[in-house]
């Protein structure tokens, strides 16, 4: 774990990308209903969990995330019927596959969270930041260039 | 080896003589015996013995030179019948390409199936003729067993007698096999017009000597930080030549991604750890559940990085959790990863609760 | 003359590199590589020739050379440090010498490449004679003499001892400074050296590339060759991959490259391959629209574009390692042949 300097804490940097139609309406919800999570979660709002392209997950810890969820509607509610079915195989592989890398495991996350799930939402964030937290800074998968 | 060639150069002479092909995709021979290169004859006289070759070193896909050559012929068709509406005549007097005579190994078949599926290729434009392998010999295993000045190869059945200017040796046929060879699926042509096999094996027999999921499982019962320093070992000799992608006859984009200026990941070196490992993931999910693991990847590369655990990895998770598939066993397959199971699916978690490394 | 027997190498290793960076090669990760000498490498005196070249010890596959930022409304530059200058390169095969020489009359014409300039001024290039050359070697089609490379010093290795000759100043100067690692060789040795070049000028004169000949190549036959239809034949095979341009020891084209790292912008270049569609790309598109544009592109540059300027050297040095690698083994040998230049 690395603690920087001035012996802060260590704030680790999540990316959560979210469904437009599920996830993202419980974040809302999580936030109308003042539920606290951590601010670190940086939100990223994709039209279906299926949009999101293995590419993103990696792009994002190349840019510096410490660890990347990924939300969608509960399967079999897919706004667009069958999308998060797609979504939730290419994921089991890609986590697979970065395994098998050798990163840690514990750094990808897939949660499915409907728009009537603010408090599921705030749950499931705060989680995984723990979770980031206790693992410290991500140096297995992020570009050098990056992290000056 | 010496008895097929001969009958493959007598049936494509034949098919070209009648008009039934337009041209043949073939192996020419090289300045030494072992670099055969994938060509294109379009006269029956420049099918010779010694000019066309098929050796042990045989070890490409022509499925992939398919794609090209057929849309080569579709554009020169169209340009044609561009010209001759211009010049008043009747576009539809200028022939149609005619068929392209290809000779594919039982694995490259499984290449095409996968290429059929995809619509790469239009099955009425190709005469596939199914030519026997008993396994393509790795040339670099050979000089690593100490050829060197190779200057002839004899194909003695099990044993490869090899003259070099410092002498001769002898190489047991089993040792010296393409890494794809030594774990071959079956020696079964899953898509052929006709198949040229003087001697065939009984059915059921002719895999590979190795499990060719060994390696994998090798890497998987090691602990992450064994597995992190492994692929950055193998991974950092990269020279990101894109062989890897460009022999692949599952990449067939007429534009990749990692060529895309827009994609944000184009890029002609790998400046750090990170792109080596970035171009390599990619390029593996890209051709997940339609690699029919036809071992082209690793073959080509300069550097020796075996990339055929990356994509049998993904094989094997396929296999695990969805069911047994294998990419290119027919045509009109539905892949894995352009399908799904609502019910049974695993969730990704899975990979967590695996536990252990 | 100078000699040291081969176990008294690493001593010798040692004490260049106290005072410079000593790069050669050496069997690493299972294949033999030009590496940077540390404690506990032994030189991997019977690799012919490693699967990169060293051109990268100069000419590196990508190097950072600037870096700008923003600041308020200001633009600002950060150059970047010029790399060291003056290290040793040991173990350098006379095809990759003359490698050297090729990316000489590049990057230090006018103007100046100074990254280049900067590792490549002062350098010391210890060549070693290749006794046991591969069926894929043909360096003497390009002049070179394989058996008494060029270079500042050249070596040969006979039984257990290493033979050293002067070549240059700067080799003498170099051998100096080591003086007393070395002893002198002895009349008997001069004669054994000779035996040995003997020896093996004689098993490249067996060598199946023997007679290949650059014939029928040269600075003038552009408009002969340039629209020849057997260009296309040729090129059929070709998989547009960027093997042969990247272990080639002569291949000099770059790309130059923005990366933003989300403080600042870092330009890098990095070396780029005639064989990739997007080579040389602009805003109307490429140039070079086929694969036997491009593939015609590697070779017409190698054997006609590059001796028009420069006085009729080839930038090929015939170390063959192409011809190893080729995927698909299309290569410059079968392109020359093709063209006739197999009969001497």
């Amino acid at each position: 774990m690395q603690v920087n300097e001035n012996s802060k804490e260590f704030k680790p940097l999540i990316v959560a990308f979210c469904c437009n139609w599920c996830s993202y309406a419980g974040a809302d919800l999580a936030g109308t209903s003042r539920l606290s999570y951590p601010a670190d979660v940086k939100i990223i709002r994709v039209p279906c969990s299926c949009r999101v392209n293995p590419m993103f997950i990696l792009k994002a810890f190349e840019k510096g995330a410490d660890g990347v969820i990924m939300c969608g509607c509960h399967p079999g509610d897919c706004h667009y019927t069958t999308g998060n079915y797609y979504a939730r195989r290419r994921m089991t592989l890609l986590f697979s596959m970065l395994d098998y890398l050798g990163v840690d495991k514990e750094r990808v996350r897939v949660e499915w969270v409907s728009a009537a799930e603010g408090q599921r939402f705030a749950m499931v964030m705060n989680d995984f930041a723990k979770k980031i937290t206790e693992l410290g800074e991500n140096v297995k998968l992020g570009d050098i260039r990056c992290k000056k | 080896m010496q008895e097929i060639t001969g009958l493959m150069v007598k049936r494509a002479k034949e098919l070209l003589e009648a008009g039934e092909v337009q041209r043949v995709i073939g192996w020419t021979t090289g300045d030494f015996c072992y670099d055969v290169t994938p060509a294109v004859f379009t006269k029956a006289e420049d099918l010779e013995e010694g000019k066309f070759v098929y050796n042990s070193f045989c070890g490409s896909n022509l499925s992939k030179y398919l794609i090209q050559t057929l849309r080569n012929d579709i554009n020169a068709v169209n340009t044609a019948k561009a010209m001759a509406a211009r010049k008043g005549e009747n576009p539809d007097d200028i022939p149609g390409p005619g068929k392209t005579l290809v000779f594919l190994k039982p694995c490259d078949t499984y290449s095409f199936n996968q290429l059929l599926t995809e619509h790469r290729i239009d099955k009425s434009l190709v005469y596939v003729i199914g030519v026997a392998c008993r396994g393509m010999a790795d040339i670099e295993k050979i000089k690593l067993m100490g050829a060197s000045g190779i200057t002839k190869v004899i194909d003695a059945g099990d044993k490869l007698e090899v003259k070099t200017i410092y002498g001769d040796k002898s190489f047991d046929k089993k040792d010296v096999l393409l890494e794809k060879c030594a774990c071959c699926k079956g020696k079964e042509h899953k898509y052929a017009d006709e198949v040229i096999d003087p001697e065939p094996l009984p059915e059921g027999e002719g895999k590979g000597p190795m499990d060719r999921m060994a390696g994998v499982t090798m890497l998987e019962e090691m602990t992450a930080e064994e597995r992190y320093a492994f692929w950055n070992d193998q991974l950092s000799r990269c020279i990101k030549c894109y062989a890897c992608r460009n022999a692949c006859p599952a990449c067939t984009c007429m534009k990749c991604v990692f060529d895309n200026p827009r994609s944000g990941v184009d890029s002609k070196a790998n400046v750090t750890e990170f792109e080596e490992k970035m171009y390599h993931i990619i390029r593996a999910f890209h051709v997940a559940g339609r690699c029919t693991d036809c071992g082209e990847c690793s073959r080509v590369c300069p550097q020796g990085i075996p990339l055929h655990l990356l994509n049998r990895k993904f094989i094997k998770d396929i296999n695990e959790f969805y069911g047994d598939y294998q990419a290119g066993e027919a045509e009109g397959q539905r892949a894995p990863l352009v399908n799904f199971d609502a019910e049974n699916d695993v969730e990704p978690s899975i990979v967590n609760e695996k536990g252990g490394n | 003359m100078k000699k040291i027997a081969l176990s008294k190498l690493n001593e010798l290793f040692a004490a260049i590199a106290k005072d410079t960076e000593l790069h050669l090669p050496v069997n690493f990760k299972g294949e033999t590589v030009f590496k940077k000498w540390t404690e506990g490498d032994n030189y991997a005196k019977d690799s012919l020739k490693t699967v990169k070249s060293p051109k990268d010890l100069f000419f590196p596959q990508n190097e950072n050379i600037s870096n700008f930022r923003k600041e308020g409304n200001k633009f600002i530059i950060d150059p970047v440090e010029l790399p060291k200058s003056g290290i040793v390169v040991f173990g350098v095969r006379g095809c990759d010498e003359q490698s050297f020489r090729v990316l000489d009359n590049v990057f230090l014409a006018e103007p100046v490449d100074t990254f280049y300039e900067a590792r490549r001024k002062n350098s010391v290039i210890i060549t070693a004679a290749c006794t046991k050359p591969s069926e894929s070697c043909f360096c003497k089609t390009f002049g070179i003499d394989p058996t008494d490379p060029a270079g500042d010093v050249t070596t040969w290795i006979v039984d257990d001892n290493m033979f050293f000759a002067v070549k240059t100043e700067k080799g003498e100067a170099f051998l100096a400074k080591y003086a007393d690692i070395f002893t002198e060789a002895e009349e008997d040795d001069t004669y054994r050296v000779e035996n040995v070049k003997y020896l093996a000028n004689q098993i490249f004169a067996k060598l199946p590339l023997a007679d290949l000949t650059t014939e029928g190549w040269g600075g003038d036959k552009t408009d002969e060759k340039f629209d020849d239809p057997k260009w296309q034949d040729l090129s059929t095979a070709c998989l547009g991959c960027g093997t042969c341009t990247f272990v080639c020891p002569t291949c000099q084209c770059y790309d130059i490259r923005d990366y933003n790292t989300g403080n600042q912008i870092q330009r890098s270049r990095c070396w780029d391959s005639c064989m990739y569609k997007d080579f040389t790309m602009c805003a109307h598109g490429t140039a070079r629209p086929t694969q036997k544009e491009r593939y015609r592109q590697r070779f017409m540059h190698k054997l006609v574009y590059y001796p028009a300027n420069n006085d009729g050297m080839f930038s090929c040095v015939g170390c063959g390692r192409c011809v190893d690698k080729c995927p698909v083994q299309t290569n410059i040998v079968k392109v020359i042949k093709a063209f006739g230049g197999d009969k001497k």
